[in-house]
């Protein structure tokens, strides 16, 4: 690597006080659901920690993880540490271009190899290459290839963890996500549409601290931030509790800020920290602002019914199939009761 | 497809045809079959009107039966009024009866529907105790007494563990909750829990034969 300064001489290049930093640590540790003893660890760790190298690559995506990323309104502590990042490719945001761009990346998997971060936002389309290439290489190719040096792989976004919106049906570009190919290497899924950009940094800052990744729940997402539900720690949960619902997005359920399940609200499916950690510098998130939970952290939100269709609905079949399923029931009870008949004459004849 | 998405989908889907096609089996088999000649001078009109007395009679313990009888029916009553509370005035089962029907109607809160819950679940302990002491109860019982009691209670049961969760995740309960209630679904109109169907119209039709008889009701 190019760059010697270690993170903490970086953030205190950029006026980042001791103070703020430590709290930055204390934060992380809580997060992470680490004892306090482990705080002047990850202080220690974060402030020789070299700049790692990081390969962000962008396939089928909206760009609107890299988006929640950089456009916080402030500065943040852990914005600083992503800053300090060695983000050697990044085609949104590098300025380099065309084969400039694609040499930075082949440099910096040579200088790294075997220790730097991959980073994928958007899903892999395996229907045909042509569907999305960079540099005239196909996204499945890009992935091999830069995958195959790298410590581990981070897949931002509902779209690189589970194919998200791209990979919705009919799946037309037969989008795949990062899991689906990469067996080899660990994953990490930090899905979320956008993901909160704290959950990024987070899982950054404990590669960095411990040189591994966290735990992971079924679906290859840190157990920390994704080990309980929307509606576990929803402040709204004490109006479900009480049977207090809006009906609509103007009554005055809505206005007196009632629970949104009725409205559709996925919260009590959803596993992530949206109701913790918020949203624009912990302003608010989706339910408090008015809106339910979509669930854009799990596997194929898209596809699970309608957005604003309870948790509670079923998918009960069409009123074709009910009056199929009648009909049939009716001829069969007709029939067994036309055999019963039939016998009852037979033995009233014979007798 | 998770376990969520097929207990809602196809698992659903196909209870409920089940449940249709067997409810209408049931009932059409039963009302058109052939009825017994009833040679006997008709001493009343026999129709409609003895028809709901003794559907309203029987609705109550007769005197004589009473000491006998009051235990298990009360223990029935409360049974059938629990589990029609948290079947129908639990707000989530509103939401879901809504997407099926279109109407919807005012429910209770979660912490009241849980009290009930847990109260029907002891009822139905105390109903499953009462058959397996007493004798005659217990040699007159079948393989049908005993899965119709476990189908309707096991929803009740996993319905009541969703809230408390015992570390297992919401989607997985609210899927198994799911399932418990295709299984009653489909067992619903083919073991003895299509009384359901029967009760009014088998009272209904005593009570009509009854009354063309003369018989006091």
């Amino acid at each position: 690597m190019k760059d010697i300064l270690t993170l903490g001489e970086i953030l205190q290049a950029r006026g980042v006080s001791r103070r703020g930093f430590l709290k930055y640590c204390s934060a992380t540790a809580s997060l992470l659901a680490l004892p306090p003893a482990m705080v002047p660890h990850i202080a220690h760790a974060l402030e020789q920690a070299r700049r790692p190298s990081v390969i962000w690559l962008s396939f089928q995506e909206c760009t609107g993880c890299t988006e929640s990323l950089t456009r916080s309104s402030s500065p943040t502590v852990e914005g600083l540490i992503f800053d300090s990042i060695s983000l050697d490719y990044h085609h949104t945001l590098q300025a380099a271009a065309g084969d400039a761009a694609e040499a930075a990346r082949h440099a910096a998997m040579e200088e790294n190899k075997g220790n730097y971060l991959v980073l994928v936002d958007g899903s892999i389309p395996l229907g045909n290459p042509g569907y999305s290439t960079i540099a005239g290489m196909s996204n499945y190719d890009m992935l091999m290839e830069t995958v195959e040096g790298a410590a581990a792989v981070v897949a931002i976004g509902s779209c690189a963890s589970f194919g998200g919106i791209p990979g919705a049906d009919p799946n037309p570009t037969g989008a795949v996500s990062v899991m689906d190919l990469i067996k080899d290497k660990p994953v990490i899924n930090v899905p979320g549409c956008p993901p909160i950009p704290m959950v990024i940094t987070a899982v950054l800052a404990q590669f960095l601290t411990f040189g591994q990744l966290p735990e992971l729940d079924r679906h290859g997402r840190p157990m920390a931030f994704f080990g309980q539900t929307i509606h576990d720690r929803c402040y709204r949960r004490p109006f479900y509790e009480q049977g207090k619902f809006a009906e609509t997005f103007d009554d005055e359920g809505a206005r007196k800020g009632w629970c949104l399940f009725k409205l559709g609200c996925k919260g009590p499916i959803t596993y992530n920290a949206c109701a913790t950690m918020k949203w624009n510098d912990g302003t608010s998130f989706p339910i408090e602002a008015g809106h339910p939970c979509l669930g854009c952290s799990e596997p194929g939100f898209w596809d699970k019914g309608g957005f604003y269709n309870a948790v509670s609905t079923g998918d009960v079949g069409s009123g074709k199939a009910f009056a199929g399923a009648a009909a049939a029931g009716v001829a069969i009870g007709v029939a067994a009761a036309a055999m019963a008949r039939a016998r009852q004459k037979k033995t009233l004849k014979e007798a | 497809m998770d376990l969520l998405d097929f207990s809602r989908g196809p698992a659903l889907q196909v209870a409920l045809y089940i449940f249709i096609a067997g409810s209408l089996w049931r009932v059409f088999g039963v009302l058109m079959l052939q009825r017994k000649p009833d040679h006997s001078e008709a001493r009343k009109s026999g129709g409609i009107g003895g028809a709901l007395k003794v559907i309203y009679t029987r609705a109550f313990t007769a005197p004589a039966f009473k000491k006998a009888t009051t235990y298990p029916k009360v223990l029935g009553y409360a049974l059938h009024v629990g589990f029609f509370a948290v079947v129908f005035l639990f707000i989530p089962h509103v939401v879901f009866f809504k997407g099926l029907f279109g109407v919807s109607w005012p429910g209770l809160p979660n912490n009241v529907i849980y009290f009930i819950g847990v109260i029907t679940v002891g009822l139905g302990l105390a109903i499953l105790i009462r058959r397996l002491t007493n004798p005659v109860l217990k040699l007159i019982s079948n393989f049908d007494d005993y899965f119709s009691w476990f189908v309707t209670l096991l929803p009740l049961v996993t319905g009541l563990i969703i809230p408390i969760r015992f570390g297992i995740r919401y989607e997985t309960l609210l899927a198994v909750h799911i399932l418990s209630i295709a299984l009653l679904l489909i067992w619903f109109p083919f073991g003895k829990l299509a009384h359901t169907y029967f009760v009014f119209i088998s009272r209904g039709t005593t009570g009509a034969t009854l009354e063309r008889r003369g018989a006091k009701t």
